[in-house]
């Protein structure tokens, strides 16, 4: 295997994996910090490196409607948005992956207005939580990069046929340049078949899409549309050991750092990953039994893999990068008490919720996090606690 | 003309792509207006249609009446689904991953889907030129929801949300939004008028939007016997008293050129086409007079753009 190391823009490395995916159809709706991939991949169509249709829509609504279109008809289709971009499109979301469409999304995360802020935090991705798509997070440029290609395999693949969105922070990934090890074309081509849709519009063979359910029918296909997305993960499993095989980057559901002794774990998603692992790193040094875990796999819910990974462990210091107002905490942390209620030695969840609209959350936050959350005790935190942190009294 | 139109429906293909058994109500000429749009297709097309009453007769899973392709999205987005299905099927052929066949792109929706709230997606689709044929089938109002009044309901008409009371007796008060003139300002190709009391006509237009190389826009008058108050049997003469009152003109913008292609030597006073009709049951004189000065104008407006009159003052 040959390695190509780019510094790059990761945008720029996210577009052109897209390109190097082959994409037949991309419509989108130019919103920051999303811009830069767009903004790229149309140039390489212009240049005429890509043969695909670039579809400058007039709004993310018509994007993710330009994206079902042309994925029912069998064209590999992207499309790239964050926050306010998601929220318009919000609609036409939760329809694609009931119709089975295998597009692939870069979410290129940023808050929700209001106010309005271009920065970037969860609370984008976590207003679609329920909308069936398969969602990942993704911590490295080098991580968006490989993820493209995951994106467009597991989607596509007719055991799935489900859209995917790949999330990315916004700023701290999308403008940030790091060293990208881009994929040999060969490489693309072993991982990443020809795109045959299961069903496709065509006059050789007509198919209606996007029938209307009775309440007789109704409860039937929204069980099928659950197991079809619960049933991806098994393809998802295979489609990162299969591009370990390949890149010698073995992806997973849950990843762990230190985590095999650890009393106290910290629990993130996204790029904040890797702060949080100097932290750990600095804590350890003072003798402290703390670890970390990642959630790279947010949809379907890795629920066994994350048991797993918490077996031995008494605190989980969950960070949100969203808030549910008036509601049992940050979304992740609820997420997380849920899926370990009732089980034996139930680990104490303490639920910060930080870093929102791009506020920096540095290693020494995290120390202070850990020692805020050190009388956190059995008996003494209710599911509903939460801290939100670093607020300016 | 009216010999030919006995004689040229014989021509017209037995075959049937929006199949009997839909659940319209009866005497349903917006149902008819889809039927007669599909015979015209034939086989080589694919459909994008919007939410509203014609997706719902058509499409309860597991059934469909539809033996053509055809995808449902939603209700505001056809232009742009319709944009997806014609780049992607051109990006597939231009790869060699499909056979280059003749496809013609259908886009269908009610006058809500298209005038109000599908409005800009039609017209980003427009705008950028893809190759498609998309019909509104103008019942003006939103009948699948109840009868709620659209910007396409006529001045006077009462709807479940422009009734007619005491403190506002007119019922709709706002005036028809001009739909065919919106697609004519993009500049497209073919923009052109039909009703389904008038099916060669109709049959001849979609041919011809069919036929032409980049977006056209057929708006088709499409009688509603549930939502206009009148017996189901009514529907077919009430679009021909549309058409002879001057009401809704039959013609077609080919190029920017305007032409009437269903001529009225002189119009019959609207009060013929209004007073059948339930939804128009309220209206005084006065009102009738209103309407009767803009449905004269209006035409004489449309007559000076076909070029045929120079002297707008004579109808
Ligand atoms: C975003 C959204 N808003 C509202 C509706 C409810 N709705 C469904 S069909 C319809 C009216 C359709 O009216 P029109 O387009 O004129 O078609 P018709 O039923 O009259 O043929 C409405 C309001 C919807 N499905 N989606
Ligand atoms: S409500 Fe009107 S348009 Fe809808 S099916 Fe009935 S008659 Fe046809
Ligand atoms: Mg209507």
């Amino acid at each position: 295997m040959s390695i190509n190391r780019k510094g790059i823009e990761v945008s720029i490395g996210a577009a052109d994996a897209v390109a190097m995916a082959d994409v037949d159809v991309i419509a989108a709706y130019p919103i920051t910090p999303q811009t830069h991939i767009v903004e790229h991949l149309s140039e390489i169509v212009a240049r005429g490196d890509l043969d695909a249709e670039f579809i400058p829509v007039e709004s993310e609504h018509s994007a993710m409607s330009v994206c079902c279109g042309a994925s029912a008809v069998g064209a590999r289709t992207f499309t790239c948005t964050s926050s306010q971009g998601l929220a318009l499109m919000n609609e036409i979301v939760f329809i694609a992956p009931c119709m089975r469409l295998p597009i692939v999304m870069i979410l290129a995360n940023r808050s929700l207005s209001g106010p309005l802020s271009i920065w970037n935090d969860h609370s984008d991705v976590m207003s679609i939580r329920d909308c069936g798509w398969i969602q990942v997070f993704t911590e490295n440029g080098q991580d968006v990069f490989d993820h493209v290609f995951f994106a467009f395999r597991v989607a596509e693949n007719p055991q799935v046929s489900l859209p995917v969105i790949v999330n990315m922070d916004g700023f701290i990934l999308t403008h940030m340049i790091e060293a990208i090890e881009y994929w040999e074309p060969e490489m693309v081509r072993r991982y990443l078949p020809e795109f045959k849709p299961v069903n496709r519009l065509h006059p050789d063979k007509p198919v209606t899409m996007g029938a209307f359910g009775m309440p007789n029918i109704f409860t039937e296909a929204k069980k099928a549309q659950n197991e079809a997305l619960l049933s991806s993960k098994v393809e998802i499993l295979r489609a990162w050991k299969e591009m370990g095989d390949i890149t010698g980057r073995y992806y997973k559901p849950v990843e762990s750092y230190q985590a095999d002794d650890a009393e106290t774990v910290f629990l993130t998603m996204g790029s904040l990953s890797e702060t949080v692992s100097i932290a750990v790193d600095r804590l350890r040094a003072q003798g402290k039994a703390v670890g970390q875990i990642k959630l790279r796999l947010w949809r379907p819910f890795p629920f066994e893999e994350f048991r797993l990974a918490v077996k031995n462990v008494k605190k989980i210091i969950v960070l949100d990068r969203a808030l549910s107002f008036g509601g049992p905490g940050g979304p992740v942390a609820s997420e997380i008490r849920a899926a370990l209620y009732g089980e034996q030695n139930m680990p104490v969840v303490a639920n910060f919720v930080a870093g929102l609209a791009g506020r920096d959350v540095t290693v020494n936050d995290y120390i202070a996090m850990y020692e805020k959350a050190e009388p956190f005790a059995k008996g003494k935190v209710r599911q509903d606690d939460y801290i939100i942190y670093g607020v300016r009294e | 003309m009216e010999p030919l139109n006995v004689y040229a429906s014989r021509l017209i293909t037995k075959e049937e792509y929006f199949a009997p058994g839909h659940r319209s109500c009866q005497g349903c000429a917006e149902a008819l207006a889809v039927r007669l749009v599909a015979k015209v297709l034939g086989n080589n097309v694919v459909v994008c249609a919007a939410t509203g009453c014609m997706e719902i007769v058509s499409s309860p899973l597991p059934f469909t009446n539809w033996r053509v392709p055809w995808l449902h999205v939603a209700f505001e987005n056809t232009g742009a689904t319709l944009s997806g299905a014609e780049a992607g099927f051109r990006v597939l052929i231009r790869k060699g991953r499909l056979a280059d066949k003749k496809t013609v792109f259908l886009g269908m929706g009610g006058d809500g889907a298209t005038a109000d709230i599908g409005l800009q997606a039609l017209s980003g689709a427009f705008e950028r030129g893809h190759d498609f044929v998309y019909v509104c089938y103008d019942n003006e109002a939103y009948m699948n929801t109840g009868i709620q009044r659209s910007s396409s309901t006529p001045f006077g008409a009462t709807t479940t949300t422009s009734p007619s009371g005491k403190a506002k007796p007119t019922g709709q008060v706002t005036w028809k939004k001009n739909m065919p003139k919106i697609a004519v300002a993009h500049n497209i190709p073919y923009v052109a008028t039909a009703c389904s009391s008038y099916p060669i006509d109709l049959m001849e237009k979609v041919k011809k939007a069919a036929a032409k190389k980049g977006p056209a826009y057929v708006h088709i008058l499409s009688v509603c016997p549930t939502g206009w108050r009148i017996p189901p049997d009514r529907a077919i003469w009430i679009g021909r008293l549309a058409v002879e009152t001057g009401v809704f003109p039959l013609y077609e913008v080919e190029d920017g050129k305007y032409k009437i292609t269903q001529e009225v030597d002189e119009l019959r006073p609207v009060q013929e086409y209004l007073k059948p009709q339930g939804r128009f049951r309220h209206l005084t004189p006065e009102m009738i007079e209103t309407i009767q000065e803009r449905v004269t104008q209006d035409y004489k407006k449309l007559k000076t753009m076909t070029g045929k009159f120079n002297t707008p003052d004579k109808v």
